[in-house]
C-alpha cells in the first residue's frame, strides 16, 4: 500500500501552496497530485505555473501528477486543460471525459480522477483502451462493489495493468455547479467574485438548522461536512488489491495525518485515531455501503 | 401520460423501465416490456418517436439488468437509447449496432472534447447537455459539437452538474448515479411540531416551515441551512427551470431538441406543458425574429412549476 497526496481543493495563496509542497517532498507520500480541479477562475498559479512547479517537484523522485478541472464550461477552461494535457512530460489526472480524450489523442497514459464516472469494469476496460493506467474509485462506491469491479476486471484481462486508488482521507468532493456558493453566501456576483473563497482555506461549513455538520461549501464545489477517514479499513483495502490511499490536503495537520497513515500501514503503530487533527466529525459510511455521512468509530467496529 | 405528450404534439417521448436502470426510479412510474411495446406502437401510430432512458451507472451486481434493458429496448423497436455509462454504451454499440444512441445528461459532457470521445467510440447521434452552461457557452459548444445537442427547457432545476452529484447518497445512501433516485421518499420524514413542519432526510433536518407556509419536499440541495451566522437556501431555492423565452437563441445556436421533464408529473401537467411548448416552438420556427413569449404561455407554465417560480437557470449569466 502506498500513499498519495490529492490536489489542493481550496484556494490558497501561491506562497502557501509552494510552502505546502516543499514540506511534503519529505513526507511519506509516494505520489503528489497538483493543479486546480475546482474553479477555472482561481489563479494563484496559472496552468503554466502549475506545470513548472510540478516539473520542479518531480526532481524529488516522487511521482508528480497534474490534475485537471472537474467541470469545464467556457472554451477558455478547455484551453487551460489542454495546456496541462500537453505538458509533454508528466502524468495527468483527467477529472472529466474531455481531458481523458485529450490524453487519448496523444496516446499518453492517464489517471482517471474521482469525478470520472467509473462504476463497473466494462467502463474501466473502455478507458483502459484509451490509456487509463490508474483510477480513483468514485467516492460513493463501497468495498463490496470495488471487490466486484476488480474481480470483473480480472475476467476482462485488465486487472494487472491498472492501479486502484481510494480517496481515503478528507472532505469528500460531492458535487459541482455553475453557481458559486461562496459568492452566494457573500452576496456578490460570481463574475466579480474577488476570489472570496480565499477567505475560507478549508471551505465554509454548511450545517443543518440543528447545528449538524452536513456539507461544506468550496466555491462551485460542495463537499461533505464530515471528513472521510478510512485508515481503519486499510487492511481490507490491501486484501482487495488497492494500490494507493489518497489523502486530501487541509490547511492544518496534513503532515501529521500522513505520518499516522504511514505508521499504521508500516505496522509501527496500530493507532488509527486522528481526532485531534480533525476540524469536523469523521465519516466512513460510503466504504461500508451506507450513507456517506455515517460513521462507526474504530472502537465499535467488529 | 405518454399519450398526453403524444397528443399534445411532442416530437419524441422518452420513457424508462420499472427498475433502477433509469434516473427516475420511483414507485408507480415507468414501463415493463409489455406496456413499453404498447407505448411504442401508440407513439409511432401518431408519428412520435420513443427514446428509452437507460441512464444510470450499473455496478457489477446489476450489470445483467442493464444489458437486458438494452436488449428489450432494441427488440421493441424504439428510436434511440439514452445512455450515460461508458460500459453500457460499449455494450449497446457492440450488440445492437443499428440502434441510435444519445448521451444522457447524466453522462455529464460539457465540452467538445468529451463529446468527441462519445462520438468516436460509440457514434452517438445526440447529447443532452447539463444545465450548467450559459446561453453563450451553449452557442459556443453547438458551433463545434460533432453531435446534435439537446438542452433542458422546462422542469426541475438541478443546480449541480448532472451525473456527478453525490449529495443524495452522502445523506441517504442512494444517488441518481447508483440507484436512479435523488433524496428518495423512503428516507423522508415530515414531522409536525408546535412551531410548524420539519422536513428530514435520513433524520438530517433539511428545512423548517411555519404554520401556513407550504412545506416543500426535502430535496437534499433545496433546504435552508446554517452557514456561519445566516440561515438560508445555501445551495438552491425551490424553483423550476423555464427557458421558453430563449427559444430563438437556442434555435439560432443550432440546438436540435428541447427536453421537457415529465416523468414524475401528472397527465394534466404534461398536457399543459407540452401544448404550450409545441405552440411556442412552432411560432418560433415560423418567424423567429418576431418571437416573443406570450404572457398566457408563461402564466400556464408558472402555474404548474415547483414553488410557482421559474428561472432561466445557468442559461442566464447573472444567475452564475
Amino acid at each position: 500500500m502506498r500513499l498519495s497526496l490529492g490536489p489542493i481543493l481550496y484556494l490558497w495563496p501561491r506562497q502557501t501552496i509552494e510552502d505546502f509542497y516543499q514540506q511534503h517532498l519529505n513526507s511519506a507520500v509516494d505520489v503528489i497530485y497538483l493543479g486546480e480541479t475546482v474553479c477555472a477562475k482561481r489563479r494563484s498559479l496559472k496552468p503554466a505555473e502549475w506545470i513548472e512547479l510540478a516539473k520542479e517537484l518531480s526532481k524529488s523522485g516522487k511521482q508528480i501528477v497534474l490534475s485537471t478541472l472537474a467541470l469545464i464550461e467556457a472554451g477558455s477552461d478547455l484551453g487551460n486543460v489542454k495546456q496541462l494535457c500537453n505538458n509533454g512530460e508528466l502524468l495527468v489526472e483527467a477529472n472529466e471525459m474531455g481531458a481523458m480524450q485529450l490524453m487519448a489523442d496523444q496516446r499518453l497514459p492517464f489517471v482517471a480522477g474521482p469525478s470520472l464516472n467509473i462504476y463497473n469494469a466494462y467502463t474501466l476496460k473502455q478507458l483502459h483502451n484509451q490509456g487509463l493506467i490508474r483510477w480513483v474509485m468514485p467516492v460513493e462506491l463501497n468495498a463490496t462493489t470495488l471487490a466486484d469491479i476488480l474481480c470483473d476486471a480480472e475476467k476482462l484481462g485488465i486487472r494487472d495493468n491498472i492501479e486502484t486508488e481510494v480517496f481515503s482521507y478528507g472532505r469528500l468532493p460531492l458535487a459541482y455547479s455553475a453557481r458559486c456558493f461562496t459568492t452566494r453566501y457573500r452576496n456578490i456576483a460570481k463574475d466579480n467574485c474577488q476570489f472570496v473563497c480565499q477567505d475560507y482555506p478549508e471551505g465554509l461549513p454548511m450545517d443543518s438548522q440543528e447545528g449538524e455538520a452536513f456539507f461544506n461549501i468550496n466555491g462551485i464545489q460542495t463537499q461533505s461536512g464530515r471528513i472521510q477517514h478510512l485508515l481503519s479499513h486499510w487492511q481490507q483495502m490491501q486484501e482487495l488489491g488497492v494500490d494507493l490511499m489518497r489523502i486530501s490536503p487541509q490547511p492544518q495537520h496534513t503532515g501529521e495525518i500522513i505520518k499516522r497513515y504511514d505508521e499504521v500501514i508500516q505496522s509501527t503503530s496500530q493507532d488509527t485515531d486522528i481526532q485531534k487533527y480533525l476540524s469536523a466529525p469523521a465519516c466512513d459510511g460510503y466504504w461500508r455501503g451506507l450513507s456517506g455521512m455515517d460513521y462507526i468509530p474504530t472502537s465499535e467496529q467488529h | 401520460m405518454l399519450k398526453a405528450a403524444v397528443n399534445n404534439g411532442a416530437d419524441a417521448v422518452y420513457i424508462g423501465f420499472k427498475d433502477d436502470t433509469n434516473a427516475r426510479h420511483f414507485a408507480g412510474l415507468n414501463f415493463n416490456d409489455g406496456t413499453a411495446q404498447k407505448a411504442v406502437k401508440y407513439a409511432h401510430d401518431h408519428g412520435t418517436k420513443v427514446y428509452v432512458a437507460i441512464n444510470t451507472y450499473p455496478q457489477p451486481a446489476g450489470w445483467t439488468r442493464w444489458q437486458k434493458a438494452v436488449d428489450i429496448a432494441a427488440d421493441i423497436g424504439i428510436d434511440a437509447l439514452i445512455i450515460a455509462d461508458t460500459g453500457v454504451l460499449a455494450y449497446a454499440t457492440e450488440k445492437h449496432p443499428q440502434l441510435d444512441l444519445h448521451l444522457s445528461v447524466q453522462g455529464s459532457a460539457t465540452n467538445v472534447e468529451a463529446l468527441r470521445f462519445y462520438k468516436e467510440q460509440f457514434d452517438i447521434q445526440r447529447a443532452v447537455i447539463p444545465r450548467v452552461l450559459s446561453m453563450a457557452q451553449v452557442k459556443q459548444l453547438a458551433e463545434k459539437s460533432p453531435v446534435e445537442l439537446e438542452v433542458f427547457g422546462f422542469g426541475s432545476l438541478c443546480v449541480m452538474v448532472e451525473g456527478r452529484c453525490l449529495l443524495s447518497s452522502y445523506a441517504t445512501g442512494e444517488s441518481p448515479n447508483t440507484c436512479g433516485a435523488c433524496s428518495p421518499a423512503k428516507a423522508v420524514r415530515w414531522v409536525e411540531t408546535e412551531a410548524g413542519t420539519e422536513t428530514r432526510l435520513n433524520n438530517v433536518l433539511i428545512d423548517r416551515f411555519k404554520h401556513g407556509e407550504k412545506a416543500g419536499y426535502p430535496v437534499v440541495c433545496k433546504g435552508r441551512f446554517n452557514v456561519a451566522d445566516s440561515t438560508y437556501h445555501a445551495l438552491e431555492e425551490p424553483t423550476s427551470l423555464n427557458t421558453l423565452e430563449l427559444l430563438p437563441q437556442l434555435r439560432a445556436a443550432g440546438v436540435k431538441a428541447i427536453k421537457i421533464e415529465g416523468r414524475q408529473r401528472s397527465t394534466a401537467y404534461v398536457s399543459k406543458v407540452v401544448k404550450v411548448w409545441r405552440e411556442a416552438i412552432d411560432s418560433c420556427l415560423n418567424n423567429p425574429l418576431a418571437f416573443s413569449a406570450k404572457p398566457q404561455w408563461m402564466q400556464d407554465l408558472a402555474s404548474v412549476s415547483e414553488g410557482t417560480q421559474t428561472t432561466l437557470g445557468a442559461y442566464n449569466r447573472p444567475w452564475q
